[in-house]
Protein backbone atom coordinates (compact mmCIF):
# COMPACT_ATOMS: atom_id res chain seq x y z
CA UNK A 1 0.00 0.00 0.00
CA UNK A 2 1.87 3.61 -0.92
CA UNK A 3 1.47 6.50 1.44
CA UNK A 4 0.27 9.64 0.27
CA UNK A 5 2.58 12.68 -0.25
CA UNK A 6 1.64 16.22 -0.33
CA UNK A 7 4.33 18.99 -0.83
CA UNK A 8 3.05 22.55 -0.92
CA UNK A 9 5.05 25.88 -0.36
CA UNK A 10 3.94 29.25 0.65
CA UNK A 11 2.51 29.56 -2.87
CA UNK A 12 1.81 26.68 -4.47
CA UNK A 13 1.22 22.92 -3.94
CA UNK A 14 4.97 21.33 -5.69
CA UNK A 15 4.07 17.64 -5.51
CA UNK A 16 0.75 15.39 -4.75
CA UNK A 17 1.19 11.95 -5.37
CA UNK A 18 1.40 8.35 -3.96
CA UNK A 19 4.52 7.32 -2.67
CA UNK A 20 6.32 3.78 -1.78
CA UNK A 21 8.89 5.54 0.49
CA UNK A 22 9.48 9.34 1.20
CA UNK A 23 12.90 10.49 2.50
CA UNK A 24 12.86 13.73 4.18
CA UNK A 25 15.85 15.77 5.54
CA UNK A 26 14.53 16.33 8.97
CA UNK A 27 16.36 18.70 11.67
CA UNK A 28 17.55 15.46 13.46
CA UNK A 29 19.16 13.53 10.68
CA UNK A 30 17.26 11.95 7.20
CA UNK A 31 14.66 9.80 7.05
CA UNK A 32 12.45 7.24 5.35
CA UNK A 33 9.03 7.31 5.73
CA UNK A 34 7.27 3.94 4.76
CA UNK A 35 3.54 3.86 4.64
CA UNK A 36 2.13 3.00 8.16
CA UNK A 37 4.31 4.82 9.74
CA UNK A 38 3.54 6.38 13.35
CA UNK A 39 2.28 10.03 13.29
CA UNK A 40 5.51 12.43 13.31
CA UNK A 41 5.75 15.99 13.22
CA UNK A 42 9.72 17.11 12.14
CA UNK A 43 10.77 20.21 11.59
CA UNK A 44 13.26 20.11 8.12
CA UNK A 45 16.41 20.68 7.59
CA UNK A 46 17.27 22.70 3.69
CA UNK A 47 18.25 19.78 1.78
CA UNK A 48 16.51 17.39 -0.48
CA UNK A 49 13.37 15.05 -0.04
CA UNK A 50 13.26 12.16 -2.46
CA UNK A 51 9.90 10.20 -3.15
CA UNK A 52 9.87 7.05 -4.48
CA UNK A 53 7.27 5.47 -6.45
CA UNK A 54 8.19 2.03 -8.71
CA UNK A 55 11.40 2.24 -8.39
CA UNK A 56 11.56 5.97 -9.80
CA UNK A 57 12.58 8.64 -7.87
CA UNK A 58 11.74 12.29 -7.64
CA UNK A 59 13.43 14.79 -5.71
CA UNK A 60 12.21 17.90 -4.23
CA UNK A 61 14.56 20.75 -2.94
CA UNK A 62 13.47 21.92 0.30
CA UNK A 63 14.74 25.08 2.31
CA UNK A 64 13.54 24.10 5.60
CA UNK A 65 10.05 24.07 7.08
CA UNK A 66 7.44 21.14 8.70
CA UNK A 67 6.61 17.53 7.59
CA UNK A 68 3.68 15.94 9.05
CA UNK A 69 3.84 12.15 9.17
CA UNK A 70 0.09 10.39 9.70
CA UNK A 71 -0.13 6.66 8.95
CA UNK A 72 -1.90 7.03 5.25
CA UNK A 73 -0.02 10.38 3.80
CA UNK A 74 3.11 12.68 4.31
CA UNK A 75 2.15 16.22 4.50
CA UNK A 76 5.70 18.70 3.76
CA UNK A 77 4.86 22.41 4.69
CA UNK A 78 8.05 24.26 3.30
CA UNK A 79 9.39 27.35 3.39
CA UNK A 80 10.36 26.63 -0.79
CA UNK A 81 10.44 24.07 -2.57
CA UNK A 82 11.20 22.89 -6.20
CA UNK A 83 10.93 20.02 -8.29
CA UNK A 84 15.12 19.14 -9.06
CA UNK A 85 13.78 18.98 -12.68
CA UNK A 86 12.34 22.59 -12.68
CA UNK A 87 15.33 24.31 -11.23
CA UNK A 88 16.67 27.36 -13.49
CA UNK A 89 20.76 26.91 -13.25
CA UNK A 90 21.34 29.82 -14.54
CA UNK A 91 18.92 31.69 -12.34
CA UNK A 92 19.91 30.00 -9.34
CA UNK A 93 23.67 30.54 -10.33
CA UNK A 94 23.33 33.64 -11.00
CA UNK A 95 21.93 34.34 -7.34
CA UNK A 96 24.82 32.84 -5.99
CA UNK A 97 26.89 34.65 -7.24
CA UNK A 98 25.29 37.69 -6.22
CA UNK A 99 25.18 36.37 -2.68
CA UNK A 100 29.02 35.92 -2.92
CA UNK A 101 29.75 38.90 -3.84
CA UNK A 102 27.70 40.65 -1.16
CA UNK A 103 29.09 38.29 0.93
CA UNK A 104 32.92 39.83 -0.03
CA UNK A 105 31.93 43.25 0.16
CA UNK A 106 31.60 42.71 3.88
CA UNK A 107 28.42 42.66 5.61
CA UNK A 108 28.28 43.11 9.06
CA UNK A 109 27.33 40.04 10.96
CA UNK A 110 24.04 39.68 13.01
CA UNK A 111 22.29 42.13 10.63
CA UNK A 112 19.17 41.57 9.08
CA UNK A 113 21.26 42.06 5.60
CA UNK A 114 23.80 39.43 6.86
CA UNK A 115 21.25 36.78 7.35
CA UNK A 116 19.15 37.34 4.11
CA UNK A 117 22.47 37.26 2.56
CA UNK A 118 23.31 34.08 3.96
CA UNK A 119 20.33 32.34 3.29
CA UNK A 120 20.09 33.37 -0.44
CA UNK A 121 23.45 31.69 -0.78
CA UNK A 122 22.26 28.77 1.17
CA UNK A 123 19.41 28.48 -0.75
CA UNK A 124 21.01 29.06 -4.45
CA UNK A 125 23.71 26.58 -3.11
CA UNK A 126 21.27 23.56 -1.87
CA UNK A 127 19.86 24.16 -5.62
CA UNK A 128 22.96 23.96 -7.68
CA UNK A 129 23.69 21.07 -5.21
CA UNK A 130 20.62 19.14 -6.18
CA UNK A 131 20.90 19.84 -9.47
CA UNK A 132 24.41 18.07 -10.19
CA UNK A 133 23.70 15.23 -7.87
CA UNK A 134 19.98 14.60 -8.90
CA UNK A 135 19.62 15.85 -12.57
CA UNK A 136 22.35 13.82 -13.95
CA UNK A 137 21.96 10.62 -12.54
CA UNK A 138 18.30 11.25 -13.89
CA UNK A 139 20.01 11.75 -17.04
CA UNK A 140 22.22 8.94 -17.47
CA UNK A 141 19.40 6.24 -16.69
CA UNK A 142 17.91 7.29 -19.50
CA UNK A 143 15.45 10.11 -18.42
CA UNK A 144 13.75 12.59 -20.13
CA UNK A 145 16.55 15.84 -20.59
CA UNK A 146 15.38 19.24 -20.54
CA UNK B 1 -27.07 80.08 -18.98
CA UNK B 2 -23.11 78.75 -19.77
CA UNK B 3 -21.31 79.70 -22.89
CA UNK B 4 -21.12 77.59 -25.48
CA UNK B 5 -17.36 77.78 -25.15
CA UNK B 6 -17.35 76.86 -21.80
CA UNK B 7 -19.81 73.91 -22.61
CA UNK B 8 -18.05 72.63 -25.06
CA UNK B 9 -14.93 72.70 -22.18
CA UNK B 10 -17.14 70.87 -19.77
CA UNK B 11 -17.86 68.32 -22.03
CA UNK B 12 -14.46 67.85 -22.76
CA UNK B 13 -13.09 67.37 -19.70
CA UNK B 14 -15.66 65.17 -18.52
CA UNK B 15 -15.14 62.62 -22.19
CA UNK B 16 -11.17 62.79 -20.59
CA UNK B 17 -13.06 61.71 -17.14
CA UNK B 18 -14.17 58.81 -18.54
CA UNK B 19 -10.94 57.78 -20.00
CA UNK B 20 -9.11 58.36 -17.27
CA UNK B 21 -11.47 56.30 -15.11
CA UNK B 22 -12.09 53.74 -18.10
CA UNK B 23 -8.15 52.79 -17.98
CA UNK B 24 -7.77 52.84 -14.63
CA UNK B 25 -10.72 50.20 -14.44
CA UNK B 26 -9.05 47.94 -16.65
CA UNK B 27 -5.60 48.29 -14.92
CA UNK B 28 -7.99 47.18 -11.54
CA UNK B 29 -9.36 44.32 -13.83
CA UNK B 30 -5.94 42.58 -14.51
CA UNK B 31 -4.58 43.49 -10.95
CA UNK B 32 -7.18 41.82 -9.35
CA UNK B 33 -6.75 38.72 -11.53
CA UNK B 34 -3.85 38.58 -10.58
CA UNK B 35 -4.54 38.95 -7.03
CA UNK B 36 -7.12 36.35 -6.61
CA UNK B 37 -4.63 33.70 -8.41
CA UNK B 38 -1.49 35.08 -5.54
CA UNK B 39 -4.86 34.07 -2.79
CA UNK B 40 -6.01 30.67 -4.46
CA UNK B 41 -2.31 30.09 -4.60
CA UNK B 42 -1.48 30.17 -0.87
CA UNK B 43 -4.64 28.60 0.02
CA UNK B 44 -3.16 24.89 -0.10
CA UNK B 45 -0.61 25.85 2.58
CA UNK B 46 -2.51 27.40 4.82
CA UNK B 47 -5.47 24.67 4.73
CA UNK B 48 -2.59 22.12 5.33
CA UNK B 49 -0.85 24.06 8.04
CA UNK B 50 -4.27 24.42 9.93
CA UNK B 51 -4.91 20.94 9.73
CA UNK B 52 -1.75 20.01 11.65
CA UNK B 53 -2.39 22.39 14.03
CA UNK B 54 -5.73 20.44 14.77
CA UNK B 55 -4.08 17.77 14.61
CA UNK B 56 -1.94 18.86 17.11
CA UNK B 57 -4.57 20.08 19.05
CA UNK B 58 -6.77 16.95 18.86
CA UNK B 59 -4.31 14.88 20.81
CA UNK B 60 -5.53 13.54 23.67
CA UNK B 61 -4.51 15.14 27.35
CA UNK B 62 -3.15 18.25 26.51
CA UNK B 63 -4.47 21.17 28.33
CA UNK B 64 -2.32 23.72 26.89
CA UNK B 65 -0.22 23.64 24.60
CA UNK B 66 1.67 26.67 24.27
CA UNK B 67 1.36 29.94 25.22
CA UNK B 68 -0.12 31.10 21.96
CA UNK B 69 -2.67 28.73 22.29
CA UNK B 70 -3.52 29.54 26.16
CA UNK B 71 -6.41 31.70 26.70
CA UNK B 72 -5.44 33.90 29.42
CA UNK B 73 -8.23 34.68 32.11
CA UNK B 74 -8.00 38.08 32.70
CA UNK B 75 -7.52 40.17 29.12
CA UNK B 76 -6.25 43.62 30.27
CA UNK B 77 -5.47 45.29 26.99
CA UNK B 78 -6.17 44.10 23.31
CA UNK B 79 -4.70 44.30 19.93
CA UNK B 80 -6.01 44.83 16.24
CA UNK B 81 -4.40 44.65 13.20
CA UNK B 82 -6.39 46.58 10.80
CA UNK B 83 -5.74 45.76 7.02
CA UNK B 84 -6.15 48.72 4.24
CA UNK B 85 -5.30 49.79 1.31
CA UNK B 86 -2.57 52.58 0.56
CA UNK B 87 -4.54 54.34 -2.02
CA UNK B 88 -7.89 55.61 -2.41
CA UNK B 89 -9.98 55.65 -5.15
CA UNK B 90 -11.68 52.20 -4.61
CA UNK B 91 -14.95 53.20 -3.92
CA UNK B 92 -16.00 52.25 0.06
CA UNK B 93 -13.22 49.91 0.61
CA UNK B 94 -11.59 51.78 2.60
CA UNK B 95 -14.09 53.51 4.86
CA UNK B 96 -15.83 50.11 5.12
CA UNK B 97 -12.88 48.99 7.33
CA UNK B 98 -12.88 51.73 9.73
CA UNK B 99 -16.10 52.06 10.53
CA UNK B 100 -16.64 48.31 10.60
CA UNK B 101 -13.61 48.91 13.19
CA UNK B 102 -15.02 51.65 14.90
CA UNK B 103 -18.22 50.21 15.61
CA UNK B 104 -16.53 46.72 16.81
CA UNK B 105 -14.01 48.30 19.32
CA UNK B 106 -14.14 52.01 19.87
CA UNK B 107 -16.41 50.73 22.88
CA UNK B 108 -14.45 47.66 23.21
CA UNK B 109 -14.16 46.66 26.99
CA UNK B 110 -10.72 46.30 26.70
CA UNK B 111 -8.48 49.63 25.73
CA UNK B 112 -7.21 48.93 22.20
CA UNK B 113 -3.85 49.48 20.11
CA UNK B 114 -4.29 49.39 17.28
CA UNK B 115 -1.53 47.51 14.27
CA UNK B 116 -2.21 48.94 10.82
CA UNK B 117 -1.32 48.39 7.30
CA UNK B 118 -2.47 50.47 4.16
CA UNK B 119 -1.96 54.59 4.79
CA UNK B 120 -5.50 55.07 4.16
CA UNK B 121 -6.64 53.27 7.01
CA UNK B 122 -3.85 54.73 9.35
CA UNK B 123 -4.31 58.12 8.01
CA UNK B 124 -8.27 57.66 9.28
CA UNK B 125 -7.64 55.77 12.95
CA UNK B 126 -5.01 58.31 13.32
CA UNK B 127 -7.50 61.17 13.00
CA UNK B 128 -10.42 59.42 15.07
CA UNK B 129 -6.48 59.41 17.65
CA UNK B 130 -6.88 55.26 17.84
CA UNK B 131 -3.51 54.37 19.17
CA UNK B 132 -1.48 53.11 17.22
CA UNK B 133 1.36 50.88 18.11
CA UNK B 134 3.12 50.21 14.87
CA UNK B 135 2.22 50.72 10.87
CA UNK B 136 3.19 48.65 7.96
CA UNK B 137 2.02 50.57 4.90
CA UNK B 138 3.48 50.50 1.20
CA UNK B 139 3.57 47.00 0.84
CA UNK B 140 4.87 45.74 -2.44
CA UNK B 141 2.08 45.63 -4.63
CA UNK B 142 2.33 41.99 -5.11
CA UNK B 143 3.43 40.56 -1.42
CA UNK B 144 5.50 37.92 -0.78
CA UNK B 145 5.53 35.81 2.43
CA UNK B 146 8.67 37.25 3.48
CA UNK B 147 7.41 41.07 3.19
CA UNK B 148 4.78 40.35 5.58
CA UNK B 149 6.04 38.08 8.21
CA UNK B 150 7.62 40.49 10.65
CA UNK B 151 3.91 42.17 11.49
CA UNK B 152 3.19 38.20 12.69
CA UNK B 153 6.30 38.45 14.89
CA UNK B 154 5.65 41.95 16.77
CA UNK B 155 2.14 40.89 17.35
CA UNK B 156 3.44 37.54 18.15
CA UNK B 157 6.06 39.33 20.58
CA UNK B 158 3.66 41.18 21.77
CA UNK B 159 1.36 38.89 22.90
CA UNK B 160 3.80 36.80 24.79
CA UNK B 161 5.27 40.09 26.43
CA UNK B 162 1.78 40.44 27.79
CA UNK B 163 1.50 43.92 26.12
CA UNK B 164 -1.89 42.37 24.72
CA UNK B 165 -3.87 39.94 25.80
CA UNK B 166 -6.12 38.87 22.40
CA UNK B 167 -5.13 40.21 19.28
CA UNK B 168 -7.97 40.59 16.40
CA UNK B 169 -7.07 40.71 12.97
CA UNK B 170 -10.03 43.19 10.51
CA UNK B 171 -9.60 42.25 7.00
CA UNK B 172 -12.05 41.87 4.16
CA UNK B 173 -13.04 39.33 2.83
CA UNK B 174 -13.08 38.52 -0.72
CA UNK B 175 -16.37 36.48 -1.89
CA UNK B 176 -16.60 37.16 -5.60
CA UNK B 177 -16.03 40.38 -7.63
CA UNK B 178 -19.20 41.93 -6.90
CA UNK B 179 -19.11 41.10 -2.83
CA UNK B 180 -16.32 41.83 -0.79
CA UNK B 181 -16.94 41.83 3.46
CA UNK B 182 -14.97 43.19 6.26
CA UNK B 183 -14.28 40.46 8.80
CA UNK B 184 -13.25 40.68 12.62
CA UNK B 185 -11.13 37.43 13.18
CA UNK B 186 -9.53 36.37 16.76
CA UNK B 187 -5.59 35.94 15.67
CA UNK B 188 -4.20 35.18 19.34
CA UNK B 189 -4.93 32.98 21.47
CA UNK B 190 -5.00 31.05 18.57
CA UNK B 191 -8.49 28.96 19.08
CA UNK B 192 -7.77 25.33 17.78
CA UNK B 193 -11.09 23.27 18.45
CA UNK B 194 -10.28 19.68 19.61
CA UNK B 195 -12.18 18.04 17.36
CA UNK B 196 -14.85 15.70 19.93
CA UNK B 197 -15.50 13.51 16.69
CA UNK B 198 -12.15 11.91 16.74
CA UNK B 199 -13.12 10.11 20.04
CA UNK B 200 -16.06 8.31 17.52
CA UNK B 201 -14.06 7.83 15.30
CA UNK B 202 -11.59 5.90 17.02
CA UNK B 203 -14.25 4.23 18.58
CA UNK B 204 -15.34 3.26 15.11
CA UNK B 205 -12.08 1.76 14.70
CA UNK B 206 -10.33 4.18 12.06
CA UNK B 207 -7.17 5.67 12.27
CA UNK B 208 -6.75 8.14 14.28
CA UNK B 209 -3.18 9.90 15.25
CA UNK B 210 -2.83 8.27 19.06
CA UNK B 211 0.14 10.93 19.94
CA UNK B 212 3.04 12.27 17.93
CA UNK B 213 6.66 11.54 17.56
CA UNK B 214 8.14 14.75 17.86
CA UNK B 215 11.51 15.54 16.38
CA UNK B 216 13.65 17.51 17.87
CA UNK B 217 11.48 18.71 20.93
CA UNK B 218 7.46 19.24 21.19
CA UNK B 219 8.14 22.88 22.32
CA UNK B 220 10.63 23.52 19.68
CA UNK B 221 8.54 22.35 17.05
CA UNK B 222 5.70 24.12 18.34
CA UNK B 223 7.72 27.22 18.69
CA UNK B 224 8.78 27.26 15.39
CA UNK B 225 4.86 26.08 13.68
CA UNK B 226 2.38 28.31 15.99
CA UNK B 227 3.76 31.68 15.47
CA UNK B 228 4.33 30.81 11.70
CA UNK B 229 0.70 30.20 11.43
CA UNK B 230 -0.06 33.50 12.88
CA UNK B 231 1.87 35.09 10.06
CA UNK B 232 0.11 33.08 7.81
CA UNK B 233 -3.10 34.24 8.51
CA UNK B 234 -1.95 37.87 8.50
CA UNK B 235 -0.35 37.12 5.19
CA UNK B 236 -3.72 35.85 3.94
CA UNK B 237 -5.46 38.37 4.95
CA UNK B 238 -3.67 40.89 3.53
CA UNK B 239 -4.06 38.87 0.09
CA UNK B 240 -8.05 38.84 0.74
CA UNK B 241 -7.63 42.55 1.25
CA UNK B 242 -5.20 43.19 -2.15
CA UNK B 243 -8.17 41.16 -4.16
CA UNK B 244 -11.39 43.14 -2.46
CA UNK B 245 -9.55 46.35 -3.00
CA UNK B 246 -8.46 46.00 -6.61
CA UNK B 247 -12.14 44.77 -7.05
CA UNK B 248 -13.79 47.38 -4.86
CA UNK B 249 -11.59 50.07 -7.36
CA UNK B 250 -12.69 48.44 -10.81
CA UNK B 251 -16.06 48.32 -9.43
CA UNK B 252 -15.96 51.94 -8.44
CA UNK B 253 -14.03 53.20 -11.58
CA UNK B 254 -16.67 51.53 -13.74
CA UNK B 255 -19.62 53.38 -12.11
CA UNK B 256 -18.05 56.37 -12.32
CA UNK B 257 -17.01 55.67 -16.43
CA UNK B 258 -20.81 55.04 -16.38
CA UNK B 259 -21.98 58.37 -14.72
CA UNK B 260 -19.09 60.10 -16.89
CA UNK B 261 -20.34 58.65 -20.24
CA UNK B 262 -23.88 59.80 -19.17
CA UNK B 263 -23.09 62.66 -18.04
CA UNK B 264 -21.24 63.82 -21.39
CA UNK B 265 -24.25 62.91 -23.30
CA UNK B 266 -26.72 64.80 -21.53
CA UNK B 267 -24.26 67.87 -21.84
CA UNK B 268 -23.71 67.34 -25.33
CA UNK B 269 -27.26 67.11 -25.87
CA UNK B 270 -27.77 70.93 -24.11
CA UNK B 271 -24.67 71.78 -26.14
CA UNK B 272 -26.43 70.66 -29.54
CA UNK B 273 -29.70 72.50 -28.28
CA UNK B 274 -28.13 76.04 -27.47
CA UNK B 275 -26.17 76.04 -30.80
CA UNK B 276 -29.62 75.56 -32.75
CA UNK B 277 -30.92 78.17 -30.54
CA UNK B 278 -28.05 80.47 -31.43
CA UNK B 279 -28.26 79.59 -35.09
CA UNK B 280 -31.99 79.77 -35.26
CA UNK B 281 -31.58 83.43 -33.61
CA UNK B 282 -28.44 84.56 -35.55
CA UNK B 283 -30.83 83.17 -38.66
CA UNK B 284 -33.60 85.59 -37.75
CA UNK B 285 -31.41 88.44 -37.35
CA UNK B 286 -30.03 88.32 -40.71
CA UNK B 287 -33.81 87.78 -41.74
CA UNK B 288 -34.78 90.34 -40.17
CA UNK B 289 -31.81 92.62 -41.51
CA UNK B 290 -32.89 91.62 -45.34
CA UNK B 291 -36.40 92.58 -44.17
CA UNK B 292 -35.46 95.88 -43.33
CA UNK B 293 -33.00 96.52 -46.15
CA UNK B 294 -36.53 95.25 -48.66
CA UNK B 295 -38.66 97.44 -47.44
CA UNK B 296 -36.53 100.68 -47.54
Amino acid sequence: MPIRCEIVSQDRTVFEGEADIVILPGSAGEMGILPNHAPLITTLNYGVIRVRRHGEEQVFTVAGGIAEVQPDVVTVLADAAENVEEIDVERAEAARRRAEEAMAKGVPKDTDAYLAIEAALRRSRLRLDAVRRYRRAKQLKGMPEE
Amino acid sequence: MASLREMRRRIRSVKNIAQVTRALEAVSASKVRKAVAALLATRPYATKAWQVLTHLAGQPGRESLHPLLTPRPNPKRALVVVISGDRGLAGTYNTNIVRFVMREFAHYPLPVDYVVVGRKGRDMLLRRRCRLIADFSDLPAAPAFADVSAIGRLVVDEFLKGNADEVWLVYTDFVNMMKQEVRAKKLLPLEVQRPEERVEAFEQGRKVPAAYIYEPEEREILDEIVPRFTALQIYQAILEGLASEHAARMVAMRNATDNAVELAADLQLEYNKARQQSITSDMLDVVRGAESLTRS
